[in-house]
């Protein structure tokens, strides 16, 4: 809106008069939400960044005068020294960094699958099918949890359902077992060498690390991809929208397939909404917790553990406050790291030399115009 | 959980796709078509039909839960498990003390958040920019980090346990300023100018001329902000503890894990969850066009 900006500021310029008392005005409207957000969020975080650093146990106030400063103790306790507090960490972020790994690219590829459908149905029913895919997500974690621990009981939906088939399911959510594990096991294989098994970091042998989230994980990760893929779709879907469908006709009529078109001209110009989904799904997969909470409390065999769920457990439960404010920052630092090395990752190259030289037309006959127009 | 935030309040009616399929032998395209309905309604079951149980086994007994998980017509219907959840628990003070805390928050946040969004978008001040910034940087932050830190803060100021401890933290919305601000700023000025020359107040032309204007982002933050703290449940574990304030999120998660129960109890479980989803459904489809419209923008973990 360019003549809103422009308007505004001839009016800023030639009006003071009528712009008097904006100072005070502008403070005052923003006073409620400069006091909310740093009453409950700046203060808390610095509070929190000093409890991380002491060995407050809980009683009394953090800043009294018997609470003394540890330094990194606490972070080092969750990260080294082979004591209990460094496995239950180790642990918890093997469980969710498969969380991650699984979920993340799934629930992408899911959401744009269902997006592409709903966009591709012409005739009747796309506010039926998107309405029907995008209901679990107005869901509360809670509802949906109870929900799926009865769908993955031992003889709940999901094992009769398997029956149907002649499939004996799991006892889901209470089954430790990794999956890898198990599909090793299908082929034989039960143990693993001593390298594998005698030593790993953060107190979790490397056996454990590679064997995959548990049985009972793979329920909630199943869980995380139902109920955020109908939020993914729509975002796809109002991209899918601002396509322009004449690249789409031009790739016709040069004989691309279907799927050729969808790789080499509705994918690329996706780029932007896919960049959204899969920082928001890190993000969102690093913050286990209200699942764990209702569903598993970190069990069974610690298996469901996640930092998030870690971080209250040590804190509210265990009285080790210490220790829970520092996973609590750990886990903001493993976010932040991801989302920049995702925003890396995904950055926009420019196009290499060589190829660009493919399109570029020979100089003799290029006007100056069509030279900017190759450069860009 | 994720909730949409839209980053523009404007209503897209527009639907390329039924002129961006590209014409084809017509026999090919209904075989197309009819594939593509295949898949899109045994995906839609999928996606509806654990609710259809969920409601189907809240009218089961015990038993028949346990034993015909897969059924939705129960073979004997029992009321037992609705009448234990309003008879004998504490299910309607948990619904009263999320319905407070929803009606709250919900007016709060609208009038805070435009109130700020307004100022960002309009006022000249010294400082706008930074306070921009402080509330885009808020954003970044993610919301399991602040449980410790809430709790402390909270039992610092003697709030811990409170009406006051539940709803005040929860009353403003980072997310929702930045929707009200984009959203002012897609209003014509000049509608404002004429009234600030008739004489009229900053506060005066913020009430009676730009929020009647801003109906569809007001809808919007409505959604929002009923929708999360009718769901909100991290916040309410570190910010209460005592049985009169319980939520229906924070109740029903008790249920859950089996604190107040023996056995598995799934009808009654089911109900409790069923019932509590009420709500936040019934906005959904009041609000289904708007919701579907809107989702450009960022979504909130």
């Amino acid at each position: 809106m360019p003549n809103t900006v422009t308007a505004r500021r001839a009016g800023s310029r030639k009006s003071s008069g009528i712009r008097r008392g904006e100072v005070a005005a502008g403070w005052l409207f923003t006073a409620p939400v400069i006091l909310i957000l740093g009453l409950f969020l700046l203060v808390p975080v610095l509070m929190a960044i000093w409890v991380s650093v002491s060995d407050w146990q809980g009683r009394g106030s953090p800043f009294s005068g018997n609470v003394g400063f540890v330094g990194l103790d606490n972070y080092a306790a969750v990260t080294s020294g082979g004591g209990l507090a460094e496995r239950n960490f180790g642990l918890s972020i093997r469980n969710n960094a498969w969380y991650v790994l699984i979920v993340v690219p799934l629930q992408t590829a899911l959401s744009l699958f269902l997006a592409v459908l709903v966009n591709r149905a012409i005739l009747r029913g796309r506010g039926l099918f998107r309405t029907a895919f995008y209901f679990p997500s107005v869901t509360s974690s809670v509802a949906i949890t109870i929900l799926w621990l009865f769908l993955f009981s031992t003889t709940g939906v999901v094992n009769s359902f398997l029956g149907w088939f002649g499939v004996e399911g799991p006892n889901w959510f209470n089954d430790p077992s990794q999956i890898f594990h198990n599909a090793l096991a299908t082929i034989g294989i039960t143990g693993a060498p001593e390298a594998l098994t005698s030593g790993g970091p953060l107190g979790v042998s490397w056996f454990e690390w590679i064997g995959g989230p548990s049985v009972a994980m793979f329920a909630f990760m199943l869980m995380a991809i139902f109920t955020t893929s109908g939020t993914f779709m729509l975002l796809f879907i109002a991209a899918l929208q601002n396509v322009g469908a004449e690249l789409g006709e031009a790739g016709v009529m040069d004989g691309a397939t279907g799927w050729q078109r969808f790789r080499y001209i509705t994918l690329p110009q996706l780029r932007p909404t896919l960049f959204t989904v899969l920082t928001l799904g890190l993000i969102g997969c690093w913050q286990v917790f209200e699942q764990i909470y209702t569903g598993t409390q970190g069990g069974p065999a610690k298996t469901t553990l996640t930092p998030a769920y870690l971080s209250y457990q040590s804190a509210f439960v265990s009285q080790e406050w210490g220790e829970g404010s520092a996973i609590a920052f750990i886990l903001f630092l493993i976010i932040i790291a991801f989302t920049v090395f995702q925003r890396w990752v995904l950055r926009e190259r420019p196009v290499s030399k060589r190829r660009a030289r493919q399109y570029e037309v020979p100089p003799h006959e290029a006007t100056p115009h069509e030279i900017t127009e190759t450069k860009r | 959980m994720s909730e949409v935030i839209p980053a523009q309040a404007t209503v897209r009616q527009v639907d390329p796709a039924r002129s961006s399929t590209p014409r084809r032998r017509p026999r090919r395209l209904a075989a197309g078509q009819t594939l593509l309905y295949a898949m899109l309604i045994s995906l839609a079951i999928v996606y509806i039909f654990p609710f259809l149980v969920q409601v189907a086994t809240s009218f089961k007994t015990d038993a028949e839960a346990a034993s015909s998980a897969l059924s939705l017509v129960p073979q004997t219907t029992t009321f037992a498990a609705y009448e234990a959840l309003f008879g004998r628990s504490d299910y309607p003070i948990w619904f009263m003390n999320s319905a407070i805390v929803t009606v709250c928050v919900t007016l709060g946040r609208v009038f805070f958040v435009s109130l700020a969004g307004y100022a960002l978008a309009r006022l000249d001040f010294r400082g706008r920019g930074v306070i921009f910034a402080f509330v885009v940087g808020v954003m970044a932050v993610p919301a399991v980090v602040l449980l410790i830190p809430k709790f402390l803060v909270l039992n610092q100021i003697g709030m811990y346990d409170s009406y006051a401890g539940m709803i005040l933290p929860l009353l403003v919305d980072a997310a929702g300023v930045f929707i009200m601000k984009n959203f002012f700023e897609s209003i014509p000025v000049s509608v404002e100018e004429q009234a600030r020359i008739d004489g009229a107040g900053t506060f005066r032309v913020f009430w009676s001329i730009v929020l009647p204007m801003a109906r569809p982002a007001l809808i919007t933050i409505i959604i929002l902000s009923f929708q999360g703290s009718w769901n909100e449940l991290s916040h309410f574990i570190v910010s209460t503890q005592s049985p009169e304030l319980t939520t229906l999120t924070k109740g029903v998660a008790s249920l859950a894990s089996g604190q107040l129960s023996q056995g598995t109890q799934y009808p009654l479980k089911l109900a409790a969850a069923a019932i509590m989803t009420i709500p936040v459904a019934v906005l959904f489809f009041i609000f289904q066009k708007r919701i579907m419209n809107n989702t450009e923008g960022a979504v909130k973990g």
